[in-house]
């Protein structure tokens, strides 16, 4: 994918780059637009969660070049985790949500050793077949509770004075780990190992001639993809109160390809923007069916064939900025 | 375990054995297609679908029966798969290999969400053809003759692509255009129209799989979205380099999946993804795969 990417480096020293004014004007209109109720909280809140998880499915495509087209996995198996531990075990929130989180890096560290094996199309299908194999396994297992799911997940108390029970503060806790969690991906793809990933992609025998043991970088990169995507399923079962098989399908690994080619891939906003038009397009067109699927369809195709840069990646290139 | 009827055992090995047939046509559409294109086409299940849906049409509206069905379904939907090359993958050449997966995904999102709108998720029966009705008597089981046939079918055309790709002056034209495009073209072939009918090959072969599974699977709109990726599993376990390789990979995973049934019914469903894992540990390139 490196013809959509952007591979400009930030000037050092420059003061407020342009990536970090636009991260400020982001936090304030999140932080205002909840409270005031203009848009349904929970509508930002679950797309929030699908742009954290846009977030860190485009740290390898954008980044490393991999496409993973099982990316659900990782979603589904967090919101397992967080929810069997917040229901059955009545652990805190923010012990939920690591555990969540952990469980998916540990799946992310089994399944990136195969997938990390092939390359290019043979890396998309590989992680394809997996995850439909951890889809079968939970529809199968019995803490999953089959086509139910987890339900009623009690929400708590953060470190025992949050009350997300409260709508505000839910909202705003989960607004803070979307921004912590942003800031960290930014802070990997602008530091030392983020430019090893770069180089990778761009010309791998030529990373590996340099010294670089490009697959124990791949795998470093998937793992973390796998952590911060089981964050999003985590946080995700936390405000929908409920874990299904829905987020293990094949559709959702799917789906936030689609949110991330829309947006731009390789772009750090492009995931988070397309994560909020898909979720609106699904709300919208949420009555008519199997038309969103239509509607998907639709939209990668014309992004393939005629908008490979995204939205965001188009803005950056009109503007000539790093966005 | 000692316990399990032969009967059980030879009638899950025959379900083995059909799947694998799908499995085989599928997977050996994909690596054609592969060769040429460069493209991994998602839409393959879309289109087995389709084609299902095609012989359903021209029963249902034409009054043609599957005889003609076998052979007017591939050729439509073959067609129709050219006409997706020439208007879309043709575009893609020259790109990243995922554009044509992306694209591709799309196009299957398409299909199987408007045949879902007007289908819904339920199946159409189709009849088995007269001539393919009753059964064998084989003393240890009883042999279905449209079973028997779609095997034997299958087996045939497999067959008869791995002779055509690889023992005929057109087959070698195609491989030598796998390739070496360039190079082809300045003999005077004519290398686009090639791949164009490549793709009609391939998505024709999937259309023929889905007028077999239609009389044993009934029509539904849902028939290919989850077989493709198991497809995709058997194309990593035999490599795409190979087109016997994908035949045979596709009944031996078939035959596998069939005997797990029998011996541990819950792992039948994960049991082609286990096999790909171990394959990926010990032979990254596939059992028939060339090493890049």
């Amino acid at each position: 994918m490196t013809g959509a990417a952007i591979t400009t480096i930030p000037a050092p020293g420059a003061g407020l780059n342009t990536e970090m004014k636009v991260f400020a004007v982001m936090a304030a209109v999140l932080a205002l637009i909840g409270p005031t109720g203009i848009v349904y909280p929970y509508f930002i809140m679950q797309a929030l969660c699908f742009a954290l998880f846009a977030c860190a499915f485009n740290l390898l495509i954008g980044f490393v070049g991999l496409l993973s087209f099982g990316h659900a996995m990782f979603l589904g198996t967090a919101g397992y985790a967080s929810a069997h531990a917040a229901k059955v075990w009545g652990v805190a929130p923010e012990v939920s949500i690591l555990f969540g989180a952990a469980a998916s890096a540990l799946l992310g560290v089994l399944t990136g050793l195969l997938a990390i094996r092939r390359q290019g199309i043979y890396f998309s299908m590989i992680t394809l077949a997996l995850a439909q194999m951890i889809y079968f396994f939970y529809l199968q297992a019995k803490f999953t509770h089959g086509e139910d799911g987890i339900q009623g997940v009690p929400q708590g108390k953060m470190f025992g004075l949050l009350d997300l029970t409260r709508p505000m503060t839910l909202y705003f806790v989960v607004l803070a780990v979307f921004l912590l969690a942003f800031l960290l991906i930014y802070r990997i793809i602008n530091s030392p190992f983020g430019e090893i990933l770069k180089a990778i992609r761009e010309n791998e025998p030529r990373a590996i001639s340099l010294g670089y043991k490009a697959d124990q970088y791949k795998l470093a990169a998937f793992v973390l993809s796998a952590a911060l995507a089981g964050l999003a399923g985590a946080l995700k079962a936390l405000v929908a109160q409920n874990a299904s098989l829905t987020d293990a399908h094949w559709k959702m690994s799917g789906e936030v390809v689609l949110m991330v080619l829309v947006g731009g891939l390789g772009t750090i906003y492009g995931p988070v923007l397309g994560a909020f038009v898909i979720i609106a397009m699904q709300q919208y067109l949420a009555g008519i069916g199997q038309w969103v699927l239509v509607a998907q369809g639709v939209i990668f195709v014309a992004c393939v064939l005629a908008f490979r840069r995204g939205i965001v990646g188009e803005i950056a290139h009109r503007l000539r900025v790093a966005l | 375990m000692f316990n399990i009827s032969t009967q059980a055992l030879f009638s899950q090995l025959l379900v083995g054995l059909i799947n694998g047939s799908f499995y085989a046509l599928l997977s050996l559409g994909l690596a054609v297609i592969f060769g040429m294109l460069n493209i991994i086409n998602f839409a393959h299940g879309a289109l087995y679908m389709m084609g299902a849906f095609c012989a359903y049409f021209l029963l249902s509206i034409a009054g043609l029966g599957y005889w003609w069905a076998l052979v007017l379904s591939p050729l439509i939907m073959g067609a129709f798969g050219m006409f997706l090359e020439r208007t879309m993958l043709h575009r893609l050449a020259g790109l990243d290999h995922l554009y044509g997966l992306l694209l591709t995904f799309g196009l299957a999102l398409i299909f199987q969400g408007l045949f879902q709108n007007y289908f819904g998720s339920s199946g159409l029966p189709y009849a088995i053809p007269q001539e393919l009705t009753g059964a064998q008597n084989l003393g240890f089981m009883f042999l279905p003759n449209y079973r028997a046939w779609v095997v034997v079918f299958s087996l045939a055309v497999c067959l008869a692509t791995w002779f055509a790709i690889e023992k005929t002056k057109l087959g070698a034209y195609l491989r030598a255009a796998t390739e070496n495009p360039s190079l082809v073209r300045a003999f005077g072939v004519n290398v686009p129209r090639m791949i164009t009918l490549t793709y009609g090959f391939g998505v024709g072969l999937a259309a023929l799989a889905g007028v077999l599974a239609a009389p044993i699977n009934q029509v539904r709109p849902l028939m290919g979205g989850d077989l493709i990726i198991v497809v995709f599993a058997v194309v990593v376990i035999g490599g795409m380099g190979s087109i016997m390789g994908s035949i045979v990979t596709g009944f031996a995973l078939g035959l596998v999946e069939g005997l797990t049934k029998v011996f541990y019914p819950e792992a039948s469903n994960t049991v082609v993804f286990v096999i790909m894992a171990l394959v990926l540990l010990v032979k990254p390139a596939g059992l028939f795969g060339r090493t890049a």
